[in-house]
């Protein structure tokens, strides 16, 4: 195994968000502490409780999962549409190195960009809601989990795009609003029965209700289902990418 | 001797159904350095990117440093350094930390003594802590070339490496390419400056239409294929060709004050000593002669438009 080329390719990567700790870290920062003010602040001291839990402290999960699904999406497909882009992509073909070390490198240090940026936000809430973790050991799985899973799904979008504007239809036209209407701000049990069926066809769904279970014990989905779930769409990921690399499908003509 | 590259029966045809290469059979030795050299179009960038393992090969096999391509394509990769025609840089990032990440890309493990002299030997030195964006395309260039380096290859490509830098980077970048040589490297060079072929290889391969039309040796390629031109300044005008002349490929200037001769450069002088008679002989004097030979981009000119 060429470990050298991961930690190069790794290493690259993890150096760009250095450079861009504004566009990387403290954007997606500022605009979820918002939601914690507006939603958990503001209008949570006014709503109800849900499942015994404050409303501010029950968006939560939604809101991290929100930044860490459009993080791990951004970055792993920037990182490798960038090179396509810019013509650097030669040297990743042409090295040698793997398709499994390639995707390590670029996914792995999207992944950890993300998770960072999940532990930041978790931080951050603290500042305005009062919250806790039941099942600390679950939510670390739950965010490196879907880190990985979003992040290795992020790299397909940035090997199908081909304009800038491809690679932001899918976070912008399609996880956002399925995380909106994933449970994030309200618990599908509330939903009527015809919506709750419907929700159970996103699968944002099962990721917001297993992270959430994982700070109260409470949950929409049996948690084994959500990890069930999250697993079935990475083995999808895995399974794209693998066909990506064995056909050339837009990297090798 | 095993060659560095060997080419057998390579094709390529891309998807919307171009045929780049034609079944191409080439080998390149060790130490040496090929020009390839053909027209756009003709299947040079192809036939690199297939080698380095950029592009996939539709058909035949190729060999680097001994490995196949594509069953060990580890240690095939390991052995090469690709210098795009393309500037293609990563523009935010430092001159040291982009030739650093070719290097560990590459499967090396860190070397910075290599890398700073990598950086010395191409005049990088200063700019080390410069974003590339900030360079100029000459810099540009030696970074790309750098990078290359950076991963001590045993085979190196240059795709068009001197297009767009000026004469004096240029001069220099001969002159590296000749230490990498003298130190055992591979080199592998296509270009559109005829003159630098002509000033740099071992040999000549020329490539057209997808298909390796002709390889060897520059000299003798050279005199193989070269012309020579005697050109003869009349002390007095000729309104027309003497009839002795007719036979010869000779031609008269149209102010009819020069004899202009061609022959092959194997030819030699028989021929001319026998024209420099037949003027004696009519009585037609000059006051001057030059000969020139004719030049590796005329005979590549010749050759591609055959």
């Amino acid at each position: 195994m060429n470990l050298y080329g991961v930690r190069a390719i790794y290493n690259f990567e993890m150096a760009r968000m250095k450079r861009t700790v504004m566009q990387s870290v403290l954007a997606p920062v500022i605009s979820t502490c918002l939601y914690f003010v507006v939603f958990g602040s503001a209008i949570g001291s006014r709503m109800g409780d849900i499942d015994s839990i404050s409303y501010g402290a029950y968006i939560i999960p939604g809101l991290v999962m929100l930044s860490l699904l459009m993080q791990s999406i951004s970055n792993a497909s920037f990182g490798i549409y960038m090179p396509k882009f810019s013509g650097t992509i030669y040297e990743v073909l042409s090295a040698p190195v793997s398709y499994v070390e390639v995707v390590l490198g670029y996914v792995g240090a999207a992944a950890t960009k993300s998770v960072i940026l999940g532990l930041i936000i978790l931080a951050t809430a603290r500042v305005f809601v009062d919250y806790s973790v039941l099942h600390p050991v679950w939510m670390v799985s739950f965010l490196v989990l879907t880190a990985v899973t979003f992040s290795l799904f992020g790299f397909i979008i940035g090997i199908w795009a081909d304009g800038f504007e491809k690679l932001q239809i899918v976070p912008m036209m399609i996880v956002t609003p399925l995380v909106f209407l994933g449970g994030t701000f309200y618990s599908i049990d509330m939903l009527p029965e015809i919506w709750q069926t419907i929700s159970l066809f996103n699968p944002v769904v099962y990721l917001i209700s297993g992270f959430r279970w994982a700070f109260y014990g409470v949950s929409d989905v049996h948690v084994g289902i959500s990890v069930g779930m999250t697993l079935v769409f990475m083995l999808a990921c895995m399974v794209s990418i693998w066909w990506i690399f064995k056909t050339g499908y837009r990297l090798r003509s | 001797m095993q060659p560095d590259i060997s080419v057998k029966n390579l094709s390529k045809v891309y998807e919307d159904g171009f045929q780049a290469l034609k079944g191409v059979n080439l080998e390149i030795n060790r130490g040496e350095i090929f020009a390839l050299l053909g027209p756009n179009g003709a299947g040079k960038t192809t036939l690199i990117s297939i080698i380095c393992g950029i592009v996939n090969l539709s058909n035949g096999s190729v060999t680097a440093a001994g490995f196949d391509i594509r069953k060990q394509y580890r240690k095939a990769r390991e052995a090469i350094g690709l210098v795009p025609q393309e500037l293609n840089t990563d523009s935010f990032e430092t001159v040291w930390n982009a030739v650093s990440f070719s290097r560990g890309l590459f499967g090396k493990s860190p070397n910075p003594a290599h890398i700073e002299k990598v950086l010395k030997d191409l005049s990088l030195w200063e700019k080390r802590n410069n974003r590339i964006m900030s360079l100029s395309g000459g810099m540009k260039r030696r970074v790309m070339i750098a990078k290359a380096l950076s991963h001590e290859p045993q085979i190196l490509f240059l795709d068009e490496p001197t297009a767009g830098v000026d004469v004096e980077l240029r001069r220099d970048m001969w002159e590296m390419v000749r230490k990498l040589r003298e130190n055992g490297t591979t080199i592998i060079l296509t270009t559109h400056y005829i003159e630098e072929a002509e000033e740099m290889a071992d040999r000549i391969g020329v490539i057209r239409h997808g298909e390796i039309i002709l390889v060897e040796e520059k000299d003798r390629l050279m005199s193989k294929l070269g012309k020579k031109e005697l050109r003869l300044q009349l002390q007095s005008r000729l309104e027309q060709l003497p009839g002795e002349l007719t036979l010869e490929p000779i031609e008269l200037s149209e102010d009819g004050y020069e004899l202009i001769y061609t022959f092959d450069s194997q030819q030699q002088q028989a021929g001319v000593a026998r024209l420099l008679r037949t003027l004696g002989d009519l009585g037609i004097e000059y006051r001057d002669l030059q000969t020139r030979e004719s030049s590796l981009e005329e005979i590549f000119v010749g050759l591609v438009h055959e």
